[in-house]
């Protein structure tokens, strides 16, 4: 007995041993580090850090950079979930309730989900790329080209500071809809069929068959969307640092809080400021994830 | 009487479909014309980037939807060789392989403890794991950064896993891959059946053995699903080797890709870039077509959970 449970005991720990000391040294200490070093006016490679207390973030609180970087996510914040939600929520219910019979959904619904999925399973990197050709400011763009064609003034997707951003946005969303389709999808078909039929035999329309049934029976997954495209439009970096010009858009117009970290970092070799941005995110992020948990927690629908 | 009454009552309700369906004759029309412009959207930037990888550098410079006078494969070649698509991709290659195997056997290791041994510590185990996946990784990015430069003075190992080295990136990836994967997996593992890891203990086999021989083959389809997820997370990721891997010859293809774009300047070779896209692109486009419907359930079970 004694034995049985020493070999249980060496057979728990040999099999946290790996996992838990790579998290620690990998995950774990930076975390914790981070939280001093944003205390120190650490710069560059060879320099030892100085405790500093608090000026960091003093002086963050005056950085106009910053604090458009922080406009934008909350922007981004607001507008990419709103967006994607109501289109993929859209293209969802076309594809699975929305047909011609009211339930069996259109014809080629399967194609489509391939299709509009597509873009998720690109890199967010070579998306970036992709899209600056796309989007390239003179003929050669595959907007603009068309656009000069017909004699209209190309538009500076990427260098206009007015436009810069809706670029970005436009990006992102292009790229997430396809999975909030096939995500809604999912959720719809655990919805029981004679729900549908019911409502439909009442004589609702497609427009009551969505309000009625399909957004009440799916708020939890559209709950579980918001919630990850919140924390995309927190986290987002490869999009603005690759694709707009100057890493951040023409005058800051599009930089985000992650490019600001990155760019104190590793260009200005500002280790403690980029730290203490690092901990205001962290606070975004935090102040985020309570906010959805206290919005969420709502009478689930059982069925 | 009543027959009547229900004739009259299926009739209208005959009716009443029929009308229905004629009124949302136009709707229907626009619903597929509504999908049909968001299957432009989706295509049509990505053809557009397959086209001008045959074209000449005039034609990309002339009319944006001109089709190529001949297909110039050469630009495949240049992007391959010179611009270093190939050695990028196989940089990828080699770190995500490492790194989806290591998270997939470390970490299904520590999720099956977590989930099917109670002991003293358990719980703040799985806490510290799932932890992970509250924190922005942007916070850790300088300490990460300082922690794997003095990996590289570790005696004997250092110089395989300090910065510039892939299997300092692999051992990153595995970490940063473990709070989602713990989470999933220990979740998965709590509702597989106890009796039949209970029968095999019972006829001697060690507790090894029945992870690797009877839980991790019940496992299977959450092995799956977050199999799928950590390849396409790691091979996609730009942030992690941008700060980890600064020598060019260990770039990962993600690196490569977004430096032909912004570094080059003015004697740019667009052609090539638009292959070296492509290069990109098509392979994930193949791998998708033929595996959709583990990919998107795979991905979408990985977010539901």
């Amino acid at each position: 007995m004694i034995f049985n449970r020493y070999r249980r005991g060496l057979f728990i720990t040999s099999f946290l041993a790996a996992p838990v000391i790579l998290y620690l040294v990998y995950v774990i200490s930076p975390y914790i580090q981070a939280f001093y070093i944003a205390m120190t006016d650490w710069r560059g490679v060879t320099a030892t850090p100085r405790f500093i207390g608090l000026d960091n973030f003093e002086r963050l609180l005056g950085d106009g950079t910053f604090w458009k970087a922080v406009s934008h996510n909350g922007a981004l914040l607001l507008l990419l979930p709103l967006i994607t939600i109501v289109i993929a929520l859209f293209f969802a219910f076309l594809l699975n309730v929305g047909g011609p019979q009211g339930l069996t959904g259109i014809r080629g619904s399967k194609f489509y989900r391939v299709v509009f999925f597509f873009p998720q399973v690109l890199a967010v990197a070579v998306v970036a790329v992709l899209f600056q050709q796309v989007f390239r400011p003179d003929g050669s763009g595959m907007l603009n080209g068309p656009l000069m064609a017909l004699g209209i003034r190309p538009i500076g997707f990427l260098s206009d500071p007015d436009v810069a951003f809706w670029s970005v946005l436009g990006v992102m969303v292009w790229q997430a809809v396809g999975f909030y389709v096939v995500l809604f999808s999912a959720g719809l078909a655990s919805i029981p069929r004679d729900m549908f039929e019911a409502a439909q035999i009442d004589g609702a329309g497609r427009l009551s068959l969505f309000f009625r049934i399909t957004l009440p029976l799916l708020w939890d997954t559209v709950q579980v969307a918001w919630v990850y495209l919140g924390i995309l439009a927190l986290d987002v970096f490869a999009i603005v640092w690759v694709m707009t010009d100057q890493h951040g858009g023409p005058d800051f117009s599009t930089t985000v809080m992650a490019a600001e970290i990155y760019r104190n970092a590793f260009q200005y070799f500002r280790f403690g400021y980029a730290s203490a941005l690092g901990v205001v995110m962290f606070l975004f992020t935090v102040g985020f994830a309570i906010l959805s948990l206290r919005l969420s927690r709502r009478e689930r629908i059982e069925y | 009487m009543t027959t009547m009454t229900s004739w009259t009552v299926a009739n209208s309700r005959k009716l009443a479909r029929q009308e229905r369906r004629r009124r949302l004759g136009p709707l229907g029309m626009l619903t597929h014309l509504a999908l049909l412009v968001w299957t432009l959207l989706t295509v049509v930037p990505i053809l557009w980037t397959f086209l001008a990888s045959v074209k000449s550098e005039d034609e990309i410079f002339g009319d944006a939807w001109s089709l190529p006078a001949a297909l110039r494969w050469d630009n495949f070649a240049r992007a391959w060789e010179q611009a270093h698509i190939g050695q990028y991709m196989l940089n990828s290659v080699i770190v995500v392989s490492f790194s989806t195997f290591g998270t997939m056997l470390i970490g299904s290791m520590a999720a099956y403890v977590l989930a099917r041994y109670p002991f003293r510590g358990n719980r703040a185990f799985y806490l510290l794991f799932v932890s992970g996946l509250a924190f922005p990784v942007y916070l850790a990015l300088t300490p990460l950064f300082f922690v794997v430069q003095n990996m590289g003075n570790v005696p004997l190992v250092g110089p395989f896993i300090g910065l510039n080295t892939h299997a300092g990136l692999v051992l990153v990836y595995i970490a940063y891959s473990m709070p989602f994967t713990v989470f999933f997996l220990s979740a998965f593992f709590r509702t597989l059946p106890t009796a039949v890891g209970e029968a095999a203990m019972v006829d001697g086999a060690s507790h090894t053995r029945v992870f690797f021989q009877i839980m991790l083959p019940m496992a299977k389809p959450g092995i799956i699903s977050i199999t799928i997820f950590n390849v396409l997370g790691q091979w996609n990721q730009y942030q992690l080797p941008l700060v980890l891997l600064q020598e060019r010859d260990k770039w990962v293809l993600t690196q490569g890709i977004a430096d032909i774009s912004t570094a080059a300047g003015y004697d740019q070779d667009w052609s090539a870039l638009f292959a070296a896209l492509t290069l990109a692109i098509l392979p994930m486009l193949v791998v998708y077509t033929v595996f959709q419907r583990q990919i998107q359930s795979g991905l979408t079970s990985g977010a539901l959970k």
